[in-house]
């Protein structure tokens, strides 16, 4: 059977990506921020997981506002970088895993959440960032990706509790898949940043450290947080903190932080990177 | 809905992207979405009015990205996520935008980020200043 050992919330700052594509990882500005993923690098090479349920959001890159789905699960083969306005990432396709993605999709809908099923779909810096600063800059990615894009632009976005209850959707797909595989599952964007109007540039240290040690300990508080305190106290986009309770509803109750990273700025945004593990 | 809709707008230079925003904003979303193409962004540099007559938005609207207010395009119903789309075919940074809509010359808000950022406190609320 398939099982989940681990998850892996990350920010996923375009600048980041651009800074990995352009080879700046060493000026004095992004050198910090590398160094945080270099324990990461390291631990995800050991435990190398046959693929990682990436939980992020398009940036208007997939879906504009013609269609705008909640939660999409990306069921296709391959998928490509997307061209956000200055070309496509420089980094490989993406590989799917068909056969796991559509399980999750049947089993989360007849628990009846909504998924949709897309079977083409560029993905953007929101799913290409977290896998270079996990797995560097190889040919191929050394996993099969099964995106998970969950609507943070058109309010309302899901609640955090909608999003906790998905986690635990998952995690019962993914034990219920008969095959021999191990999983990770990926929480992206946040931590504090706001992008828009006057207030640009908010960071919040202390949201992001309760953040951080509630995701491991108390969840279940956590997930009670309104979308109003994450605009207020984490900025406007801070509110793609929702992510990460997916990431930990597929987690165990009992599940032990490995490592955590925590950097500002990298350009407008705090950088937050947890690890926490399965027993 | 109402008081879910409320709430947001004693958050201080914050404009939530909500239901209202999104049908006001459509054409100049759907214009930035466009410039995901490469054709499209030659063809918005080559004659910006022109082709930004070819999307059925405002003129005040079509004048905001003229003018590359990025404010006013958010007053009028521009999403961030979108408007990027506007400042990668211009070749600025998300910093540059983000100087541009707070008023400050891009080197002062780098600074500020560097600093630890833009702090929460006196930034919480429009009602409660203080906090």
């Amino acid at each position: 059977m398939a099982r989940i050992t681990a998850g892996i919330a990350t920010s996923h700052i375009p600048a980041v990506g651009a800074a990995i594509d352009l080879g700046k990882t060493t000026e004095p500005y992004w050198q910090p921020v590398f160094k945080g993923y270099e324990f990461s690098k390291r631990w995800i090479v050991e435990k190398m997981p046959d693929v990682v349920v990436l939980v992020y959001n398009d940036h208007a890159s997939a879906f504009s506002l013609e269609i705008i789905p909640t939660f999409a699960i990306g069921c296709a083969e391959r998928f490509a970088p997307a061209d956000e306005g200055w070309g496509p990432r420089p980094v490989p396709d993406v590989e799917g895993h068909p056969e796991l993605a559509w399980h999750i999709a049947q089993s989360t809908i007849l628990d009846e959440f909504d998924m949709t099923i897309v079977n083409k779909m560029d993905v953007d810096h929101g799913l290409t960032v977290p896998l270079s600063l996990l797995f560097g800059q190889p040919q191929a990615w050394p996993v099969k990706v099964i995106p998970l894009a969950v609507n943070v632009v058109q309010y309302p976005p899901p609640t955090g509790n909608r999003c906790w209850n998905l986690g635990r959707a998952i995690r019962k797909a993914v034990e219920s898949f008969d095959e021999d595989l191990d999983v990770m599952i990926f929480g992206t964007g946040g931590m504090s940043h706001q992008l828009q109007g006057p207030r640009a540039g908010l960071i919040n240290r202390e949201f992001d450290t309760r953040f951080l040690d509630k995701l491991t300990a108390d969840p279940a508080g956590l997930v009670k947080l309104p979308h109003v305190d994450y605009v207020r106290e984490a900025g406007s986009e801070g509110i793609e903190l929702v992510m990460w309770l997916i990431m930990r509803g597929a987690l165990k109750a009992d599940t032990r932080e490995v490592y955590r990273f925590y950097h500002v700025p990298a350009s407008n945004t705090a950088v937050g990177h947890i690890i926490l593990e399965n027993p | 809905m109402r008081s879910y809709n409320e709430a947001f707008k004693d958050i201080p230079g914050t404009t939530v992207f909500d239901a209202t925003r999104s049908r006001q904003g459509y054409h100049l979303n759907m214009f930035c979405m466009s410039l995901m193409k490469a054709g499209n962004r030659e063809r918005f540099k080559a004659d910006e009015q022109a082709y930004l007559e070819t999307f059925p938005m405002t003129p005040e609207q079509r004048q905001a990205v003229r003018d590359r207010d990025y404010n006013r395009m958010i007053a009028l119903g521009g999403n961030i996520y979108f408007l990027a789309k506007i400042g990668a075919t211009d070749g600025f940074s998300f910093q540059n935008l983000a100087s541009k809509m707070t008023g400050v010359p891009e080197d002062d808000y780098k600074a500020m980020m560097v600093a630890g950022g833009r702090p929460a406190k006196g930034n919480r609320s429009i009602a409660d200043k203080s906090k």
